[in-house]
């Protein structure tokens, strides 16, 4: 092992780093949260950090790999390649435990199997009603609350 | 023709009939119904043109000449094109634009499906990304074809005549040739015909729901998959769609 080597950040210090780094479009979560981050390497030419888009025109995928870029960049990683990898592709089954339940949090509810949300995120009745398959952003759509009346995000589960 | 000349032309097949009919939805934004259906409008056409980065993007590797997606999708003439004319079809009332994405994505969910066991892994990976993304488009726009067509009768008459007016491009999405002969000796892509049965299903099904008659005539429109003939509407859109490049060759920002 040489010297340059042995004063790299370990990949588990670097995990943590990403897992610091807010989802541009929802904050609440990380990209290591979204599961978007599919793969961190030390290669000879550096760091190498592997993302996977969640929708494939996602406007947010330039932003996302810009944040990576600045926040390894203030801990002090300036040879990065960023790559992307489509295959396999993403599905929320990746969503991290502690993302589901930040989402939730926030007001956002959680992809389910079941193909809705199994409450409302903000007074928990069942009784829910979709408006629309599609909202804010690609990865969600849009539903109501028949009890509370509030309207609410739902992570569309693919 | 070689396997990569087939392999190229059948990656501006389905690259442009996901760019075409991206910029056709496009066309929405801002102008639909409901501020729902606007914005699903414009979700839809922006996974459309996220399948068109990846399938123009491999086109242009494949064909090797050292160009990019953008100089595929906005260097081009409209005979270079080789999207199906289905997808450059106006959008004429929400009725209409969302029986031809119903239309377009009952066949795109089965041939995306097919392409995800492609002999070629990068066809399969982007397969495998889209399709998910258009069986949720299906998903929509099958709903909103019942919705509509077994709705008023204004909004079943509107949802029959633009039904007339799209189904003789229908045909198209089944012809084959040459390219296709290769693709499938090659286990690339699947032999269009095979997935008429499947479709025609799909038809009888969301169309009887929806109480609307298929048209008798399977007579097939083409021209535009091969880009023998193109209708007069795919210039309209490019000047639209091509406006930034022809007016200012090489920008960038």
């Amino acid at each position: 092992m040489t010297d340059t080597q042995s004063n790299q950040p370990s990949l588990a210090q670097i995990w943590d780093w990403l897992d610091a780094v807010p989802d541009p479009e929802i904050p609440v979560i990380s990209l290591v949260d979204l599961g978007i981050v599919r793969d961190v390497e030390w290669s000879d030419d550096g760091l190498i950090v592997t993302l996977t888009p969640t929708y494939s025109g996602c406007p947010a995928t330039s932003v996302i790999r810009l944040d990576v870029k600045t926040a390894l960049a203030a801990h002090g990683i300036d040879r990065l390649t960023i790559k992307t990898q489509i295959a396999p592709p993403w599905t929320t089954d990746w969503l991290s435990d502690k993302g589901r339940a930040r989402l939730a949090d926030y007001g956002i509810a959680p992809p389910s199997p079941a193909g809705g949300p199994d409450q409302c995120p903000r007074c928990a009745s069942p009784k829910v009603t979709r408006v629309s398959q599609f909202g804010s952003t690609p990865c969600k759509a849009h539903w109501r609350c028949d009890a509370c009346l509030e309207p609410f995000d739902y992570f569309k589960c693919i | 023709m070689s396997q990569d000349q087939a392999l190229a032309e059948f990656l501006l097949r389905m690259g442009d009939n996901t760019l075409i009919l991206g910029h056709r939805t496009s066309e929405w934004c801002g102008h639909g119904p409901a501020l729902e259906e606007d914005i699903a409008l414009a979700n839809t056409a922006l996974d459309l043109i996220g399948q068109t980065q990846m399938w123009l993007g491999l086109a242009a590797e494949v064909q090797g000449q050292g160009k990019t997606a953008d100089d595929l999708a906005f260097l081009r003439d409209a005979w270079e094109f080789r999207n199906l004319l289905l997808v450059e079809m106006p959008n004429g009332d929400f009725g209409q634009t969302l029986m031809r994405q119903f239309l377009f994505d009952a066949w795109h969910v089965l041939q995306l499906r097919a392409l995800t066991s492609s002999s070629d892994a990068r066809v399969a990976a982007i397969a495998a990304k889209a399709v998910k993304e258009a069986t949720y488009h299906l998903d929509r726009s099958a709903e909103t074809v019942i919705g509509l067509g077994d709705g008023t009768e204004e909004s079943h008459a509107r949802m029959q005549a633009a039904l007339y007016y799209l189904y003789p491009y229908v045909g198209e999405m089944f012809l084959s040739d040459a390219v296709d002969a290769a693709l499938v000796e090659a286990g690339i892509a699947p032999d269009p015909a095979s997935l008429r049965a499947e479709f025609d299903a799909t038809l009888a099904r969301v169309l009887g729901e929806a109480t609307l008659t298929l048209p008798a005539a399977r007579r097939a429109r083409g021209g535009g998959r091969d880009g023998k003939m193109h209708t007069e509407h795919l210039g309209h859109l490019l000047t639209t769609m091509q406006w930034m490049q022809r007016a200012y060759p090489g920008a960038t920002w």
